[in-house]
């Protein structure tokens, strides 16, 4: 059937490295996922939606990976409860496109729209509201998860609640998701009332994020990863809450609607040396002059939440080598030492960074791979370089030994070892999914690397 | 509200046309063989564009049952119906297999125009409307490739021409659109395949060559001249080629 045939590809993720050849199947009808996964063709399959994730989640060298995007299908949407049912290839930025009009945003959102909804679930994505609201799996109602005999599951708190816990940032080794219901946020704009404030070194950022992150429902801190010495942990802090529809001018039209904007391109690879430490230097300290401790702000959601959006491929400007997103949670208890000690080697190394973000977490959920766990998370970009797998496994040891742990949607280059210690939960993932899966059919260039399912 | 009727609504091209059209505001009464996934797309455009949907059988194989399908059909789309669009059509790729060939023949030629004969009927007593029909560039020149699919899809487009005559009278228009290399399970996947569009970009197009009032479109358009230098290499040349 024709179904069945599939693209050989060399397919990378976000941060376009690593780059593996794949074997690239794109369903069109539900019925397709069930065949290609029943075929026998390959050794096993990933799903593999938009290809936002930074490694290698989403790649299995020389076998299946399944794109779900033309399964994107809207099933059901209540108005009056704000759960909406959908196919697992739907895109945040469809959902924001259809239903923001309607007074509708997203419960939770990473910093791209560019991403399904069944990889949303796999990942477990948590985004600037973290601190009050959890990951996307509090919204998260059940879904329906194609496992690999065939037979296909619905999941809930309530109902295979094995499962669900292990699918819900369970990197899409447990099944494929095939639907799932959503509940969405009620807003009544379209728009953010921000405010910005200047802290001088890591002790006030962290304190200024514990004293008044309750007061808004997102915060997250750009931090100045050059800073040295007093300066270290120097930061931006971007706190927000939703805008009333009184909040908006009339002047910008009907409060749910987003401003045109305008989106660009980059046309080419930058040359490696394009972001070296000086021009990275001089941009982190002019942003951090630029922003005062700015009156409020109204900024849309699309700005707000999606500032990179806007560069249609900015991971160019890290040249043909890419990047790596290197993003770890300390625990509350003892990550202040370790995020200065995280920095003081970030500052002082040669990967020069060149976006840093730094949050504080609320309480992590009992998702058996779920990243997030109270405490502070750090997110930074790295190019590619020879030097960037030992550096990094120097960073891990910090995160290891203060508890913490590395984001698997990130990931390209931790070791197994950091894995199974710092994801305490490992072995009753791999209980569930030796239950639900248990000739390994679905697997992942990462599941392999650090033998996720043993 | 304007209702067009699109058989053939789970193909990929099918779901873009309707698509777009929806986003034009028009209802639409959805049909093909695979009821679940024709629901499907009709809940999902009914949820986007807040247009009136319903989703319907029909299955082009099924000859007997064309009459009262289409039937139902015209009933579900009632006094609104403003067009049909025939998105119907099936590769095959093993020319010398005859199952497979005989499939092809009677979902591209025998199949389609046994279903054009009865909406030509319905919407010639309306004395208004449209239908689109899809047929293809490979239906321009046979090929060593496709030449069976490429005999059926000329077939088609000579069967428009003609019903494009005789409604012409009957003041409805008879639309021939004829797609290049479409991103769709036909093409994934395969080698030799270039200059692909995608299925939302060609709906569009098709979306629009119904508006404009033409007569024959190729979609995207530059086939349009591929296809006539194609058409003017002499047959004695043509057959050394590998083209």
């Amino acid at each position: 059937m024709s179904q069945l045939r599939y693209r050989s590809e060399k397919l990378s993720g976000w941060g376009r490295f690593p780059v593996e050849p794949c074997h690239l199947y794109r369903p069109e009808k539900r019925s397709d996922v069930r065949a290609i996964l029943g075929s026998g063709q390959e050794s096993s399959y990933i799903g593999r939606g938009l290809g936002r994730s930074y490694g290698d989640a989403a790649l299995n060298r020389d076998a299946g990976t399944i794109c779900p995007i033309r399964l994107n299908r809207f099933i059901s949407f209540d108005e009056r409860t704000a759960v909406l049912e959908c196919e697992c290839g739907v895109s945040l930025a469809e959902i924001i496109e259809y239903f923001l009009p309607r007074g509708f945003f997203l419960p939770v959102t990473p910093g791209t729209k560019f991403v399904t909804v069944g990889g949303a679930i796999a990942a477990d994505v948590h985004g600037k509201n973290h601190h009050r609201d959890g990951t996307i799996s509090g919204f998260l109602l059940d879904f329906r998860l194609l496992v690999s005999s065939g037979e296909v599951l619905a999941c809930s708190r309530s109902e295979n609640c094995g499962a669900f816990w292990a699918t819900v940032g369970g990197m899409g080794l447990t099944g494929f998701i095939l639907s799932a219901r959503i509940r969405l946020r009620p807003v009544e704009s379209a728009y953010v009332r921000v405010d910005h404030q200047r802290t001088h070194n890591l002790d006030e950022t962290l304190n200024v994020m514990a004293e008044t992150d309750d007061g808004y429902q997102f915060s997250v801190a750009w931090l100045d990863c050059l800073a040295r010495a007093d300066s270290l942990g120097r930061a931006v802090l971007i706190r927000g809450n939703h805008a009333r529809a009184g909040d908006v001018p009339h002047t910008r039209g009907s409060p749910l609607s987003l401003p045109p904007r305008h989106r660009l391109k980059i046309p080419f690879d930058l040359p490696a040396w394009a972001l070296n430490r000086a021009a990275v230097a001089a941009f982190n300290a002019l942003y951090y002059r630029g922003h005062g401790d700015a009156a409020r702000q109204l900024i849309d959601l699309e700005r707000f939440f999606y500032p990179l959006d806007a560069v249609g491929n900015w991971n160019r400007l890290y040249g043909k080598r890419g990047l790596a997103q290197y993003q770890v949670v300390v625990p509350e208890n003892g990550g202040r030492q370790a995020l200065a000690a995280l920095l003081q080697k970030l500052g002082s190394s040669h990967c020069a960074a060149f976006l840093a973000v730094l949050k504080r977490f609320g309480e992590g959920n009992p998702g058996l791979l779920s990243f997030p766990m109270r405490g502070y998370t750090l997110a930074v970009d790295l190019p590619v370089s020879r030097a960037l797998g030992p550096f990094l496994h120097e960073l891990d040891t910090i995160v290891l030994d203060c508890g913490g742990r590395v984001y698997l949607a990130k990931d390209a280059v931790m070791r197994p070892e950091t894995f199974a210690a710092s994801y305490r939960k490992l072995d009753q993932f791999r209980e569930v999914k030796q239950k639900l899966d248990p000739n390994g059919l679905l697997s992942s260039s990462q599941a392999r690397r650090l033998r996720i399912a043993g | 509200m304007p209702t067009v009727l699109i058989l053939g609504a789970t193909s990929s091209i099918g779901r873009a046309v309707a698509s777009e059209l929806a986003r034009q505001r028009r209802g639409l009464v959805l049909t093909g063989r695979d009821l679940e996934e024709v629901k499907a797309i009709a809940s999902d455009l009914a949820l986007r564009y807040q247009v009136k949907t319903c989703a319907r059988e029909f299955d082009i194989l099924a000859f007997e049952r064309h009459a009262a399908d289409l039937a139902a059909s015209f009933l579900a789309a009632g006094d609104d119906l403003e067009g049909a669009v025939l998105c119907v059509g099936y590769y095959g790729g093993a020319e010398k297999d005859p199952a497979e060939a005989k499939r092809v023949a009677d979902t591209n030629f025998t199949g389609c125009v046994l279903a054009l004969n009865i909406m030509a009927e319905h919407f010639e007593k309306r004395r208004r409307g449209y239908i689109c029909a899809l047929s293809s560039v490979a239906g321009d020149r046979g090929r060593e490739k496709n030449y069976l699919y490429g005999a059926t899809k000329a077939g088609l487009s000579a069967y428009l021409q003609g019903l494009r005559q005789r409604l012409f009278r009957a003041n409805v228009r008879v639309i021939t659109i004829k797609p290049g290399f479409v991103d769709t399970p036909m093409t994934y996947g395969r080698a030799g395949i270039f200059l692909v569009a995608s299925p939302e970009s060609v709906g569009k197009s098709i979306a629009k060559a119904i508006e404009s009032g033409k007569d024959v479109a190729y979609v995207p358009w530059f086939w349009r001249p591929i296809m006539f230098a194609v058409r003017l290499i002499p047959e004695r040349i043509f057959k050394r080629t590998s083209l």
